[in-house]
């Protein structure tokens, strides 16, 4: 059994139009999508925008209201609104994107990490309090800090406050989207330290969305790249980076800058032969509609979506 | 953009019949009917109930109603009881006066709110905005029919200048030149009156746009273009900021309407406005509700203005 | 001829806050040759973008002291009018947000052909509308005569990059200022933006500023590199030098703290980037996040020393600085 499986999801958002306002059509923000987390791993949803990684994220925690298909979490099915027990909701949570605009200004820090507390559990003042202090000493901020405000902190601080509100009911998944994107490289390797740290820790899983695939090659273990609102290719962060097949993929990897000077020539040669090969192949790769097939295995973890053979 | 257009109407209708509808129940819950104030209270009841049966008021309401709606489309909105003449006609000159006034309050108003708002807008934080500003907190404040009853007593009592109330001095031919100057000089005291305080908002307006304008990215791409100063304001910042000013216009009217009833009625001119107020005092429901109806008709149709003129200027709403 | 494009001598951008200044860029000294990339690297607060907008003299309200010298013309000094002769024409810039540095209620040929109409009068409608065109097919827009009369919000994000870029490329310029020009871009298309700046560098013979806080951005495209901290320059080198022998703290921090292959923690600066109002007006500025490096090492006004040829760093702590261990317990408690 999975930690987590995501079965063929599919999150549709009508389109209205026509004279009336009607649903003319549908964007297909994500478009039957599978994969599944192992317990402690990190996984990486990596995509540009409009791939629908984010909206995947969403859809699993019940932010976006699922179309088709599954989320099943520890065995259990947790797709539908209903029967989204308040146990299943404390055992996953998000870490979101901005650490600017996603903590209220006006609320202390110390009612910022306890809302989830005070949603979940009865705890009188003192043991609120203390459950608070330890939170902000998990995350490594100064446990006298409780009474400060959001804008006493800095960027990385802001997002230590909103990863250790996340904390708070002790989740097993953490899904966090694009949660350094934000933020200075500097900063960026603070908050990347805490978040492997406090994995090994507390045995936390990652659901890891971002456009970065510096990061992602960072963090993860195994990576999922999506366009469109499909899968174009999963696998294993060596699969991935060492060996992609899908030409997106291709073009992705080949798109980051190299950070050693020498290799500028050898990269941008390379990425000149993967566009060729894009240019080329474009249509072996994707359907008449410019979207990805669904997903072939070429090895146990390495899927690529291609077109069936024969 | 068309389709925008007749997408918009199309909402528009039953705005219209919805607000009739509306009311008419309110003029059916109103004490009384046509007859009530018409007839001598000495005719036999039994007469009066066929009388009433003859003119279709014992129908249920919506039989009622589409006679109304019936009657009103053909242009008889039924009969005053106190001036004893059709609503038609009475409304019909004093819809003519109303709309004069109102017009030249809105040029007053652009005249007056567009260089202030440009003014205070572009040097803001310098004495002459905080005058500007003072100003308009000071339209704000004052209620319009004190400003309208300090104008009148200033420049039509003490100076004379202005005549204080009709709309047209008497014993002149329609037609005539002097009869159009008349005419003219009774609307401009209540015309400038309500414009002094109807400009405030849209001075207001204009001016936190162009301070808003003023920091937007692509004034500075502007600037980096090599645009001097005089361009960059009149090619970009002004040109952007009285967008949303033009798409208000619409908005004006629903003002308008409500102005003109104090204004209308402290300047004794026979509009409106002053018809309304005289009406709901003699309890003249068959005029309150006619008046009622076109003020409503006249607000939606601003409305649909507004956004119409948004769809032409704004490209961004445009629907291809 | 001097191949000296653009000479930048002690120029101080301050900005007021309350009743005192506070500088942004501080005392900062560059050259750019023709034909040249120069790399600006920084976090943010650190003063690159202001060092952008005082060479083209773009901001609102601020005191701008020391010397900008285009082809020996003062900037800090000239007359507006000059200015405007000079902006758009010699120096041009590409912004960071092509959402926001377009006009949106403007048609894209117009707010292309704008450059065109102030700077050459004398071309009539026609040919600035055939050289707009030139420039969309130059800048790799499809379908040019269809782009030409559509509105910012009908393009894509990288289309709307391409539009700004023609903008800026419209008169040719000797001067370009890419100020984060691929931040607000996905990668595929940032890498697409880039080779079209590295072509258009090829052909036009430019002097470009690339001002990023993504060092694989310099790697790939700078000739030379300037690293900023809190208003100054601490490093400068050429672009092999700065990534294979940094010298300054703060230069290694940041290259360590970018995630590489192979590394399982990464490199953690300690405390926080100064605002612009608590700066140490004495002193080394990073003495306040490399706390374990004794005083002493520090020069008292820091200035920058050529270590080699075309290499310089301030301050002498460079020397006597190394990674400690201790810097994540520091951490913890160091909460300002």
């Amino acid at each position: 059994m999975a930690f987590l499986e995501v079965k063929d999801l599919q999150v549709y958002f009508p389109i209205k139009g026509g004279f009336f306002n009607r649903t003319v059509g549908h964007i297909k923000a994500v478009d039957g999508v599978s994969f599944s987390l192992e317990q402690g791993k990190t996984y990486g949803l990596v995509g540009e925008s409009g791939s629908g990684k984010s909206t995947t994220g969403r859809a699993i925690i019940g932010l976006e209201n699922v179309t088709s298909g599954q989320v099943l979490f520890e065995g259990k099915d947790i797709t539908s609104m209903k029967s989204k027990t308040k146990d299943l909701r404390k055992d996953i949570q998000m870490i979101f994107q901005d650490p600017y605009s996603s903590l209220n200004p006006k609320k202390r820090v110390l009612d910022i990490i306890a809302e989830p507390l005070r949603n979940f559990e009865n705890h009188s003042k003192q043991e609120e309090k203390k459950q608070v202090q330890d939170l902000l000493e998990l995350v490594g901020l100064s446990p006298e800090s409780i009474f400060k405000y959001p804008h006493q902190f800095s960027g990385g601080q802001r997002q230590r406050i909103g990863v250790a509100r996340a904390l708070a009911l002790k989740p097993k998944l953490i899904i966090a989207d694009e949660p350094v994107s934000a933020l200075d490289v500097s900063v960026q390797a603070q908050v990347l330290n805490f978040m492997r740290e406090i994995q090994d820790q507390l045995n936390l899983t990652y659901l890891l969305i971002s456009h970065d695939l510096g990061i992602i090659k960072h963090m993860c273990d195994h990576i999922g790249i999506m366009y469109k609102g499909r899968y174009v290719e999963e696998g294993t962060k060596d699969e991935i980076f060492t060996n992609p097949h899908h030409i997106y993929s291709k073009r992705l990897v080949a798109a980051i800058p190299d950070i050693n000077p020498r290799m500028r020539e050898k990269q941008y040669r390379y990425r000149q032969e993967v566009q060729e090969e894009y240019n080329q192949s474009y249509n072996d790769y994707f359907d008449q509609e410019g979207l990805a097939y669904s997903l072939q295995s070429i090895s146990d973890t390495h899927k690529v979506a291609l077109p069936k053979r024969g | 953009m068309w389709k925008f257009i007749v997408r918009r109407l199309f909402v528009t209708f039953p705005q219209i019949v919805l607000l009739s509808i509306i009311i008419f129940i309110l003029a059916q819950m109103m004490p009384g009917d046509a007859l009530t104030g018409l007839i001598d209270p000495n005719i036999d009841p039994a007469a009066i109930e066929q009388q009433r049966e003859r003119l279709g008021l014992n129908n249920p309401w919506y039989v009622q109603y589409a006679d109304w709606v019936k009657g009103a489309v053909q242009g008889d909105l039924g009969q005053s009881f106190r001036y004893k003449m059709p609503v038609t006609e009475l409304i019909e000159q004093r819809m003519i006066n109303t709309f004069w006034l109102s017009l030249l309050t809105l040029i007053f108003t652009y005249v007056m709110a567009i260089p202030l708002g440009i003014i205070s807008g572009r040097w803001n934080d310098t004495w002459l905005d905080r005058a500007i500003t003072g100003y308009t907190y000071i339209g704000f404040a004052a209620p319009l029919f004190i400003t309208a009853l300090l104008m009148v007593w200033i420049f039509g009592f003490h100076f004379g200048w202005f005549p204080t109330g009709g709309s047209v001095a008497p014993g002149l031919t329609p037609g005539t030149f002097e009869y159009f100057m008349s005419k003219l000089q009774h609307l401009l005291l209540p015309a400038f009156s309500m414009a002094v305080i109807t400009t405030v908002s849209t001075v207001q307006y204009l001016r936190s746009e162009i301070i808003d304008t003023k920091q937007k990215d692509f004034i500075i791409t502007a600037r980096a273009k090599g645009a001097p100063e005089s361009r960059v304001y009149n090619r970009h910042i002004f040109r952007n900021s009285l967008l949303p000013i033009a798409a208000f216009f619409g908005y004006e009217i629903s003002g308008l309407i409500g102005g003109s009833v104090f204004i209308e009625t402290i300047f004794a001119f026979p509009g409106m406005g002053k018809l309304f107020l005289d009406s709901v005092l003699l309890r003249d429901f068959s005029v309150v509700s006619s008046v009622v109806l076109i003020f409503g008709i006249a607000a939606i149709l601003g409305a649909l203005l507004s956004d119409i003129i948004l769809s032409i200027v704004d490209p961004r709403i445009r629907i291809k | 001829m001097s191949n000296k494009l653009l000479e930048i001598k002690n120029l101080t951008t301050s900005f007021r806050i309350g009743d005192d200044y506070y500088a942004a860029v501080d005392d900062v000294t560059l050259t750019l040759n023709k034909n040249e990339v120069l790399g600006i690297v920084g976090e943010s607060g650190s003063g690159k973008s202001a060092l952008a907008f005082s060479i083209m003299r773009l901001h609102n309200r601020a005191k701008i002291e020391g010397s900008v010298l285009l082809n020996n013309q003062d900037i800090v000094n000239m007359p507006t009018t000059n200015l405007n002769k000079l902006r758009g024409d010699d120096m041009a810039m590409i912004f960071q947000d092509p959402l926001t540095a377009l006009n949106p209620l403007m048609e894209i040929g117009e707010q292309i052909g704008e450059t065109l109409l102030l700077h050459n009068p004398r071309m009539t409608q026609k040919q600035r509308k055939l050289r707009v065109i030139e420039l969309l097919n130059l800048v790799g827009i499809p379908r040019p005569e269809y782009v030409f009369e559509q509105f910012p919000h009908e393009l894509s994000g990288g289309m709307r990059q391409r539009v700004v870029i023609a903008i800026a490329i419209a008169n040719d310029p000797e001067l370009l200022i890419a100020d984060e020009p691929t931040t607000a871009l996905d990668v595929t298309i940032q890498a697409q933006i880039l080779d079209l700046i590295r072509k258009l560098k090829n052909e036009m013979n430019a002097g470009i500023i690339l001002i990023t806080h993504d060092l694989g951005v310099v790697a790939e495209m700078a000739d030379r590199v300037a690293v900023m901290y809190a208003g100054q320059i601490v490093e400068i080198a050429e672009v092999h030098t700065l990534f294979e022998n940094p010298l300054h703290p703060y230069t290694k921090s940041l290259l360590n703290s970018v995630p590489t292959e192979g590394q399982d923690k990464l490199h953690v600066i300690q405390g926080i980037v100064p605002s612009l109002k608590n700066l140490p007006r004495k002193g080394c500025r990073f003495a306040a996040r490399i706390p374990w490096i004794d005083a002493s090492a520090h020069e008292e006004n820091p200035v920058l020393h050529e270590v080699e040829l075309g290499h310089f760093v301030r301050c002498t702590c460079h020397a006597h600085f190394y990674f400690s261990d201790e810097s994540k317990e520091d951490e913890k408690n160091g909460i300002s």
